[in-house]
């Protein structure tokens, strides 16, 4: 009888067993390199190096460089460009007719669905200098620029934008729908225009969507490589560089595999810290 | 309709066809260079139409042997993740432990989790044990990446089937298996589709994972060999890149579409935010 349990938790083990030798594992193999000076080439051993990485790290204005794009990256894609036009585009699409959403809701999901390096290559052919996006301003007569030379970050922040919108969009679609029609409809008669109906109604009552949304917002664009590294390879110089482009540059162009992962364990860390918040807004019955 | 509603409706109406122009550019520049035969980097209406593009493309290098090495790499994680995931959410769902709860919020912790983080280590890792630049090495880190998502996915879907259509199961002697592949999975199928797809989908796309552990030109899945069009010296032909985009994008566009019903418009939002 006392075998029972370990019989019925016979079929967790398959999965026990990826995820502790493909995901558990790199996490603590990962905690281990980050202290060492492991190379790439060059010398055999590696050595414990305790805190030097991280030291380095905070001294390394090419690494203080990369938290900062990542910060500005983070905030203007997912706080405030997927996360406040998600809203728009959920709460415009409530009152549109049925067509103009069918085909907005349409439009902006294909830009989700699509491969993470074909969405690059697509805004990288918008921003180019003989690009869209020039073309247009030209046309209005307006100055156009070389956008991934001048403004590299906020050309992949937009690239960002353009492809995420679409997930706060559904899910504001779905909290928006939860709100009884009797309240919206109350305030109005009361006299409460838009503005203030948003703020003193419709946020309150989605705000713990709101929450969600923005942690998963946030955890995606923390882990972005692919668009930015197919717009602009972080450049020119490094003034796209946000961390997982310099992790990268770190161990592999500059074989520093110690150093590199050192910067993917404070990113793993940051990641971790935003994870278990998300959880407490959840606050989920498992 | 009172006017005030339909101006409203007008607003609202002209307001989306603003936004959704904007987000329309890039994927128009994209259809149409893949049909223009003088395609560059602007949105222009083609001057005439031609599948030249797309001849030149389908070949074995471009994008035969891309595409084969996708879907082995993504067909093989996609199964070894649904197995493995509906295996697992059976004793999550079925028994009551102890050790259920920490065990679901250690998963719902990992779905968050910045993969991109880790593929340094396990770059590092796999170099150690041999796995660098195989098939099999990186099937299963793709499984391992989309598994805790795909546990909590099946555990939540499973849940809804009803206990007691298995009792009678197991009255007549079947054991947790038998029920699970007779009873349980049939009963949750569009349950175990979405699971699938939305586990295809994010490997189909994925570009990182495969562009670290895997090194070898004919192993490279369409998500890295895409960058062909770019690495060589030269002009690039942007009509040909196009078309490659639209050949290679269409199979996860087609499969949204076939469950994006199941789960209320986005198949992500199921159990990840409930809130």
């Amino acid at each position: 009888m006392s075998l029972r349990p370990l019989t019925r938790a016979l079929p967790l083990t398959p999965a026990l067993v990826l995820l502790l030798l493909f995901l558990a594992g790199p996490i603590a193999y990962c905690a281990w390199i980050a202290f060492t000076d492991l190379q790439l080439t060059g010398q055999a051993e590696s050595s414990f190096v305790g805190f030097e990485n991280f030291r380095t790290a905070f001294r390394d204005e090419e690494f203080l460089n990369a938290v900062w794009l990542t910060l500005v990256f983070t905030v203007l894609s997912s706080l405030i460009g997927q996360n406040t036009l998600g809203l728009a585009l959920a709460s415009l699409m409530r009152r549109a007719s049925k067509p103009v959403r069918t085909l907005t809701g349409g439009i902006v999901i294909t830009a989700w669905v699509l491969p993470e390096v074909v969405a690059g290559f697509l805004l990288y052919a918008f921003f180019r200098r003989e690009g869209t996006l020039n073309a247009i301003l030209d046309l209005l007569r307006l100055p156009s620029q070389n956008w991934l030379f001048t403004l590299p970050i906020l050309a992949v922040s937009f690239a960002n934008v353009w492809r995420g919108t679409a997930f706060s969009m559904l899910v504001y679609s779905a909290a928006l729908n939860e709100i009884p029609k009797e309240i919206t409809e109350a305030a109005e008669v009361d006299g409460a225009g838009g503005l203030r109906r948003l703020w003193h109604i419709t946020l309150p009552m989605i705000r713990r969507s709101i929450g969600t949304n923005l942690m998963l917002n946030t955890l995606q664009t923390l882990s972005v490589f692919g668009l930015i590294w197919v717009m602009t390879r972080g450049g020119p110089g490094d003034r796209s560089q946000t961390l997982p482009l310099f992790m990268y540059e770190q161990a592999f162009q500059n074989s520093m595999i110690g150093y590199g992962t050192a910067v993917a364990l404070l990113l793993l860390l940051v990641g971790s810290l935003f994870s278990v918040v998300y959880m407490r807004l959840l606050r989920t019955e498992v | 309709m009172s006017d005030r509603r339909r101006n409203r409706r007008l607003a609202a109406d002209a307001g989306l066809l603003v936004l959704a122009s904007t987000f329309l550019l890039p994927l128009a520049w994209v259809v149409l260079s893949a049909l223009d035969p003088h395609a560059d980097l602007r949105v222009k209406v083609p001057d005439g139409l031609t599948t030249a593009h797309f001849e030149a493309i389908l070949t074995e290098d471009i994008t035969f042997t891309p595409l084969l090495n996708s879907l082995l790499l993504c067909g093989g994680g996609t199964a070894l993740t649904v197995v493995c995931a509906a295996l697992a959410a059976y004793p999550l769902s079925r028994f009551r432990s102890r050790l259920n709860r920490p065990f679901l919020l250690t998963i719902l912790f990992a779905t968050s989790l910045p993969i991109t983080a880790i593929m340094v280590p396990v770059y590092a890792l796999f170099v150690q044990v041999d796995l660098i630049d195989t098939l099999q090495g990186t099937i299963l880190f793709f499984a391992a990446s989309q598994l805790p998502f795909a546990i909590w996915l099946m555990k939540n879907f499973m849940d809804g089937v009803p206990r007691e259509l298995e009792e009678a199961a197991w009255t007549d002697g079947a054991n947790s298996l038998q029920s699970l592949t007779r009873i349980v999975l049939p009963l949750m199928g569009p349950g175990v589709a979405v699971v699938t797809v939305f586990a295809f989908v994010m490997m189909w796309g994925n570009f990182f994972v495969p562009f670290m552990l895997l090194l070898t030109p004919d192993q490279m899945p369409a998500s890295v060999s895409i960058n062909e069009f770019f690495g060589n010296r030269g002009m690039v032909a942007y009509g040909q890149l196009a078309a490659f985009s639209i050949v290679y994008s269409t199979p996860v566009i087609l499969l949204y579409v076939l469950v994006a019903r199941r789960l209320g418009g986005g198949f992500a939002l199921g159990g990840a935010v409930k809130g």
